[in-house]
């Protein structure tokens, strides 16, 4: 019978059939954060439940986790108690877990795919809705509430509704300065933020096939900006040479068999899905959003809309050119962004160039090892000659619950993923913003087409 | 832990029509370092109803006390959209709300609204703009969950539908976990026995450290 993958993916882990489109689910790996667990773990203490199988949790903080914190000293009590009470139940429940100050420590979504703790084939959940990240790697991944958190530690399976399935099929080539982040939000605007909902997206078409991991991440994350908990891209050479020689990555037989099954799965040719969007990104141009929900986005060459409810909440009037809006932070991070290969690309723009008067730009690593390697390679030197703050890893600007927020009426060039009202702060306003746009705003002071600052 | 089961309920409803109120709105991430379910009612769309000085706005229909007693929002298309955030539900159930009506629903906000008994109800966007009218002229909301039915003074009763299995769960406040591991342990074992025989580098213990 012919198969999507995210058929396929379904089929091999359904523990029973409940009718009715349900079934039960067995769950392969679960990632751990400090703001949707206590509640789970004080669940099972108060049905004396154990926690079934201990290996397939990773705990870690990195929402409430400052971004400067020397040592791992964490100031502000309320985040220090809850980072305390993740690491007390991670360590009763025997949960694998990394410390703020451990080399391993990020963002979940960001250091899952670089430990090998997120595998192709398998089923993920995390209390965090973009845990769709991790469908990137051809792996059923979806974001849960804090009871089924509870549900997969005590029972390691969760009933779910079968999704429907969509392919989008991206053609043609990415033009320069154009990114993985640019097509996301393109395609969001074009289908709406409720347009994939119900539906499981598989992303699919050469302009995938040509990006790399860290661009795959970055598009299935945010398909749940388009309403859909599931986004998908089939596992290839690309994915198997990023996964080979991880941490968690099988090893000798156990690699060779894995790698024979990863290999099975992609949608069979003749596969019909429920909807089928074709983007053609041949003409693509750095996008920006300019209202309060991710699908109000444009490229940097067009205005804003004439009449729209959120103009007046990011203060913008209608009919204006987004380009040339003076901004005054600019975030660099998130799980959307904050890899290595984003890092890159905000330093090609920064190299030599200075971050305009007024500006606050915060650039934050994904994960403390991404930290490392940025240092390594110099880009951290880039970073602060050009006056921007190099902080430690965490979620940061992308959530306003740690220290780094906007205050009302700040305007910030965001490499995050949502551009709600209050998101990175009460009052503050979001443009979403690939790395490279994000860094030629730091140096312009305004929103601005990044292709006029690469030569 | 398990819910109160869900009884049929009357009563006024609180309008709030915009579209993709997401849950950063109905519950502000700076609150997320609260690790406690239960009373976390006054938090609700905190900043929606909380000038920039701080002071309740007393605009806000959540901030009327005229709403005090409902247990019903009638809302825009995608409610609950973005962030996982259960505290999102729990914070609704704080205020005593019991169902949400509206167009569309995020999708695991509607999940997690029925594991914590909180009912979701779809209905066509074209009678929503009638019940938003008569939300803010105080009609009462009936809801029928075993009869699938909503009623609203000055409207002709209406159907709704959930799944069967969250509807038992609901009128029976069964707690989800608790089924899963009382109605099918032996098939979780069964599968976990035949995935370790197939793919055993899912079971050779957590390598990440
Ligand atoms: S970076 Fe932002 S979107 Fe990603 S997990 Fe953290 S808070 Fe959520």
């Amino acid at each position: 019978m012919s198969r999507t993958l995210y058929d396929k993916l379904w089929d091999a882990h359904v523990v029973r059939d409940l009718g009715d489109g349900q079934a039960l689910i067995y769950i392969d790996r679960h990632l751990v954060h400090e703001v949707s667990s206590p509640q789970a773990f004080a669940a099972l203490r108060a049905k004396s439940l154990p926690l079934r199988r201990a290996d397939t949790h990773f705990a870690v903080a990195d929402h409430a986790i400052p971004t400067l914190r020397e040592g791992g000293v964490i100031e502000d009590p309320m985040a220090a108690a809850q980072i305390a009470e993740l690491e007390d139940n991670a360590h009763a429940f025997a949960v694998p877990y990394a410390a703020p100050d451990s080399a391993g420590q990020g963002i979940v979504h960001v250091i899952g795919p670089e430990t090998g703790f997120t595998l192709p084939g398998t089923t993920i959940v995390c209390g965090d809705s973009h845990t769709t990240t991790h469908g990137a790697f051809g792996a059923l991944a979806f974001g849960i509430g804090a009871s089924e958190c509870g549900t997969v530690m005590a029972a390691q399976v969760l009933r779910q509704t079968k999704a429907k399935t969509m392919r989008v099929t991206f053609t043609g080539a990415l033009p320069r300065g154009v990114y993985a982040k640019d097509m996301a939000l393109a395609l969001i605007a074009q289908i709406g933020a409720n347009g994939a909902a119900g539906h499981s997206v598989e992303l699919a078409g050469e302009a995938v096939r040509a990006l790399d991991m860290a661009g795959r991440m970055t598009l299935c994350n945010m398909m749940i900006e388009a309403g859909s908990r599931v986004g998908l891209i089939a596992p290839d050479a690309v994915t198997f040479a990023y996964v080979k020689g991880r941490k968690g990555a099988p090893q000798g037989a156990d690699w060779d068999a894995a790698l024979a099954y990863w290999r099975t799965l992609s949608s069979n040719d003749d596969a019909v899905f429920d909807r089928e969007v074709v983007l053609d990104i041949s003409t693509l141009t750095p996008r920006v959003s300019w209202g309060t929900s991710p699908d109000e986005n444009c490229g940097i060459d067009e205005a804003v809309p004439d009449n729209a409810p959120s103009l007046a909440y990011m203060g913008l009037t209608g009919g204006q050119a987004i380009a040339g809006t003076p901004i005054s932070h600019v975030f660099i991070g998130s799980c959307t962004n904050g890899r290595i290969e984003d890092l890159r690309a905000a330093a090609a723009v920064l190299k030599g160039r200075q971050v305009a008067d007024g500006v606050t730009a915060l650039i934050v690593p994904g994960s403390t090892a991404t930290r490392a390697l940025a240092e390594a390679e110099g880009l951290e030197a880039i970073f602060l000659a050009a006056g921007c703050q190099w902080r430690q890893a965490g979620c940061s600007m992308c959530v306003a619950m740690n220290n780094d927020r906007l205050g009302p009426g700040d305007r910030c060039a965001s490499t995050s993923n949502r551009n709600f009202e209050g998101r990175q702060g009460k009052g503050g306003r979001t443009h979403l913003v690939s790395p490279a746009m994000a860094a030629a705003a730091a140096v312009t002071g305004h929103l601005c087409d990044v292709r006029e600052l690469m030569a | 832990m398990s819910n109160p089961p869900f009884t049929n309920f009357a009563s006024i409803a609180a309008p709030l029509p915009d579209d993709n109120i997401d849950t950063d709105i109905i519950f502000p991430a700076r609150f997320l370092l609260i690790t406690a379910k239960h009373g976390l009612g006054d938090y609700a769309f905190y900043d929606r109803r909380h000038g920039p000085d701080g002071a309740r706005d007393p605009g806000h229909v959540l901030n009327q006390a005229r709403f005090d007693t409902a247990r019903v929002l009638v809302t825009g298309a995608n409610f609950g959209c973005g962030s996982s955030r259960e505290q999102a539900v729990w914070a609704l159930a704080g205020l005593g709300i019991r169902a949400i009506i509206a167009p569309s629903f995020g999708e695991i906000f509607a999940g997690n609204a029925l594991r914590n008994g909180v009912l979701p109800i779809v209905q066509p966007a074209t009678i929503m703009a009638e019940m938003l009218r008569l939300a803010g002229e105080g009609a009462i909301f009936s809801v029928d969950l075993s009869a699938e039915t909503l009623s609203v003074d000055g409207l002709p009763q209406v159907q709704f539908s959930i799944a069967a299995e969250a509807k038992a769960a609901l009128l029976n406040g069964w707690d989800e976990t608790d089924q899963i591991i009382h109605n099918f342990a032996a098939d979780i074992a069964a599968f976990e026995q035949q995935q370790r025989a197939t793919m055993p580098w899912l079971y050779r213990g957590n390598a990440t450290q």
